[in-house]
Parts: C-alpha cells; structure tokens; sequence
C-alpha cells in the first residue's frame, strides 16, 4: 500500500544549517549531510533542503552540499530556494538532487513550470506554494504569497494549485503561513480542499506540534506527505517514534 | 551513479554499443518518456544490440519499461526482451497517477537479486505506466490493481521502482546484481 510520507526539512545558508538543531551523536549538528544521513538512517520518507541564501558564490556552495547529500544518502531529496530557471535546475539535478522545489519564479513566471516539466520530467518538479488567509475586496480568501509568505500576490491559492498541475508540476508543497511556526496544526481544511481537487500529491506544511497533527493532515486533510522543520531538529517528535504512532492509527507508513 | 559508488562499484557512462557489448555488467536507468528513450536507443542502434546481450542486465523505472513490448505511452514500439504491454493506470477515484512516494513489494525471496530482503518491503515509485503480472513477475506491488515490480528472463532483470533512492532494499538489490 502507497504510504504518507514524513518529511523533515533543513534550511540551509552558505552551506551550513540553520535554525539550531538539538542532535546528539553528530559530530558537527551544523553539518546538513551529517543531519540529512541521520534523518534517513531515522526513517525519514525524503529529505527537503531549503536553501536561503542567494548569492552566487553561496549557490556554488549549495552544489557542492548537494553533491555530498547525494553521495550519502539513499532516499528521495528535494532541493528548494533561489530557483529560477531551466540552468539552475539542471544544476541541481546533475548534482544528485531528486527534485527541486521552486516558488516565487514560478509566480513571476508561470511558463516556467512547463519549461521545467518538459525539460526535466514532471516527477522531479516541486511548486512550493506559501499560501495565508487575508481579507479581500470581497472578504477573507486564501491568497498566495512569496518573499517567505510576506507579500501577497494576485493569485488565489486554489486555482493556483490547479494551475500549476496543469502546467506540469509533480508535486505541490502547500504551507500555510497561518498555521506555520504556530504548533497548533496544519491547516487542515486548505489543504484538503486542493488535495481531493488534485491529482498530484500535497505535502502539507506549517504548523506541525504534536503527532495527532500528522494523523489530523493524513486523514482530515486528505494530505500525501506531512514536512516540519523545527519539531524533529528539537527532538520534540522523533521520527521513528511518530512513524509507529501513526501505523498503530491505521495511517500506512514504511517503518 | 551515486548509488553505485556508495557500495564501492565503479561505472562506466556509455552510450556506445562496443562499450556496452563488453560491460561486465549493464544497468539501464531511465527517466524522462517511452518514445523519446527508444528514439534515442535506435540512433544509437542500441535497440538491436540490448536484446541479444548475454551478460547481467538490470533495466529500472522507463528502463524496465523500455525492455518489454510496447507501451501505451505515445504507443511506443519497445525492445520486447519481455513480450508484455506497459498499460496505463487507470483512473480510479482516491488514488493519483503517477504513483508517487513509498509503495511495498511482495516479492519471491529465491530470486538472486532479492537475496536478504524480507517478503516485504518498502521501495519508491514515481510512475504513471505499469507492467502486468505476467510469468516474468518475481515481485508485485498493489496500487490501484497488482502489478509486476519487478521482472526476470534469463540474464535480464527489471525493477520499475527508483532503486537508487529506495533505502537501503534499493542498496541491497544493487550489491545482489554485483553478484550475479
């Protein structure tokens, strides 16, 4: 049986992680590699790398990053941030990364999923959609955002997600900014309303604090995969810990 | 690429049909479309050479779909080592095509390339076209119907999940295909 996927997500600047991990046993918590080979040797389903950095010398660095994380590790990775053209991809690519998850370029240039999905096949194709609910002209709506979900654009989030399927993405990576860095919850009515409208997968992100918010996403909110960040550097959640809970539940999980 | 040298193989890129007629081994990994692939393949004149091969053979995702018949993408003539069609999955309510994330084979442990892997485990798919059971079959996976996982005739093995990033099962079936 197809399973959720459990996701954890590193961010990634000049090469180094940030946000402070909680790991012991590593010889250097910094080091993503080490961190990427200890979530995998973990269980995790795939790695994401977001990196936040932007400037040239500092992507040189998230290459050669890539090329040790693919060196090392035996499961799906992601590399995000910075994305802007077919180049950047190809890059990426070549350098051992899965797939790329690509945001506000997709937003300033939707032509470019396609671009990318021909050139690259849609299965290695990730749109991040960074998604808060704000007051409209005709009320409160789900409008998308960019500059880590600071400025609003024109698009509505649901026809979005559809748009960007039909123009060729494999995946869609929904975060909410309401309910990101919260801990009360993923935003379960969102991100069911694209999933049952989708034929790709959603993974589900912003807002994780518990293990019943994993259970929450995968059944309540129809999600594929559940991403967080901060509660499994913490070790607020272990992986393998939370993977059992949610099989106990019924949810099917590769342990 | 990187999965062969984590378990210390080396490899040879190659495209050319003396290279890969004296290759101790051959693996065929495949991304990307049916048709475009055996385009590439007959330029190459690869596609007279691959079926008459003698040595190891390990075709996986569109590779193990290139080695069969036909298939309904594009409608695609193939290499026919395994004379099946590729179907498309069909369009059932509650499942997405393609496939995409960790999926169980159940698999027959006898075969030499599924030494020391439990009756069942975890490997990662991403694919929208399924090879059907058939006599070949030596694992199966369930999405939507059952399908064929995993293919053997003679010195040709196929699997159509990402064996490079399926963990350490995918690890495992690589170091067996070094030993075959």
């Amino acid at each position: 049986m197809l399973t959720k996927r459990i996701i954890p997500c590193l961010d990634i600047k000049d090469g180094r992680t940030v946000k402070g991990t909680n790991f012991v046993n590593l010889r250097d918590a910094g080091d993503p590699v080490e961190l990427g080979a200890e979530y995998a040797r973990q269980g995790a389903d795939e790695l994401v790398f977001l990196d936040i950095t932007a400037t040239v010398e500092e992507r040189k660095t998230l290459l050669d990053l890539v090329r040790r994380v693919a060196h090392t590790i035996n499961i799906p990775f992601c590399v995000g941030g910075g994305i802007g053209s077919v180049a950047d991809v190809s890059k990426l690519l070549n350098a051992g990364a899965d797939k790329v998850s690509i945001n506000s370029s997709a937003v300033r240039n939707p032509q470019l999923i396609n671009e990318l999905a021909l050139e690259f096949g849609s299965q290695c194709i990730v749109v991040a959609i960074d998604t808060r609910y704000i007051e409209q002209a005709n009320g409160y709506e789900h409008i998308v955002h960019t500059h880590g979900g600071r400025k609003p654009t024109e698009l509505r989030t649901i026809a979005w997600a559809k748009e960007v399927e039909d123009r060729g993405a494999g995946e869609i990576l929904l975060t909410s900014m309401d309910t990101d860095g919260t801990k009360a919850g993923f935003a379960l009515e969102l991100t069911a309303e694209i999933s049952e409208n989708s034929n790709i997968p959603i993974i589900a992100s912003g807002g994780a604090g518990s293990m019943e918010h994993f259970y929450d996403v995968f059944t309540a909110g129809k999600a594929d995969a559940g991403l967080a960040a901060s509660i499994f550097h913490f070790k607020e959640i272990g992986i393998p810990e939370l993977k059992n809970y949610l099989k106990e539940k019924g949810i099917p999980m590769r342990i | 690429m990187y999965a062969l040298e984590r378990i210390g193989a080396s490899y040879e890129l190659s495209d050319n049909a003396d290279v890969i007629r004296s290759a101790e081994r051959i693996i065929f990994p495949g991304v990307g479309e049916a048709s475009t692939a055996m385009k590439s393949l007959r330029e190459n004149g690869l596609d007279k050479v691959i079926p008459t091969l003698k040595q190891p053979f390990l075709g996986t995702c569109v590779g193990m779909q290139l080695l069969c018949q036909s298939s309904e993408e594009n409608n695609t003539e193939c290499l026919g080592v395994f004379d099946i069609p590729i179907l498309k999955f069909p369009r059932v309510k509650g499942f997405k095509v393609p496939q995409t994330g960790w999926n169980n084979i159940t698999a027959d442990q006898s075969n030499p390339l599924l030494k020391g892997l439990r009756e069942s485990e975890y490997v990662y798919y991403n694919h929208g076209y399924y090879a059907p059971l058939c006599d070949y079959t030596v694992a199966k996976t369930d999405y939507i119907l059952e399908y064929s996982a995993m293919l053997q005739r003679d010195n040709f093995f196929a699997a159509q999940f990402h064996s490079e990033i399926s963990g350490d099962v995918g690890e495992q079936i690589f170091k067996n295909f070094l030993e075959i």
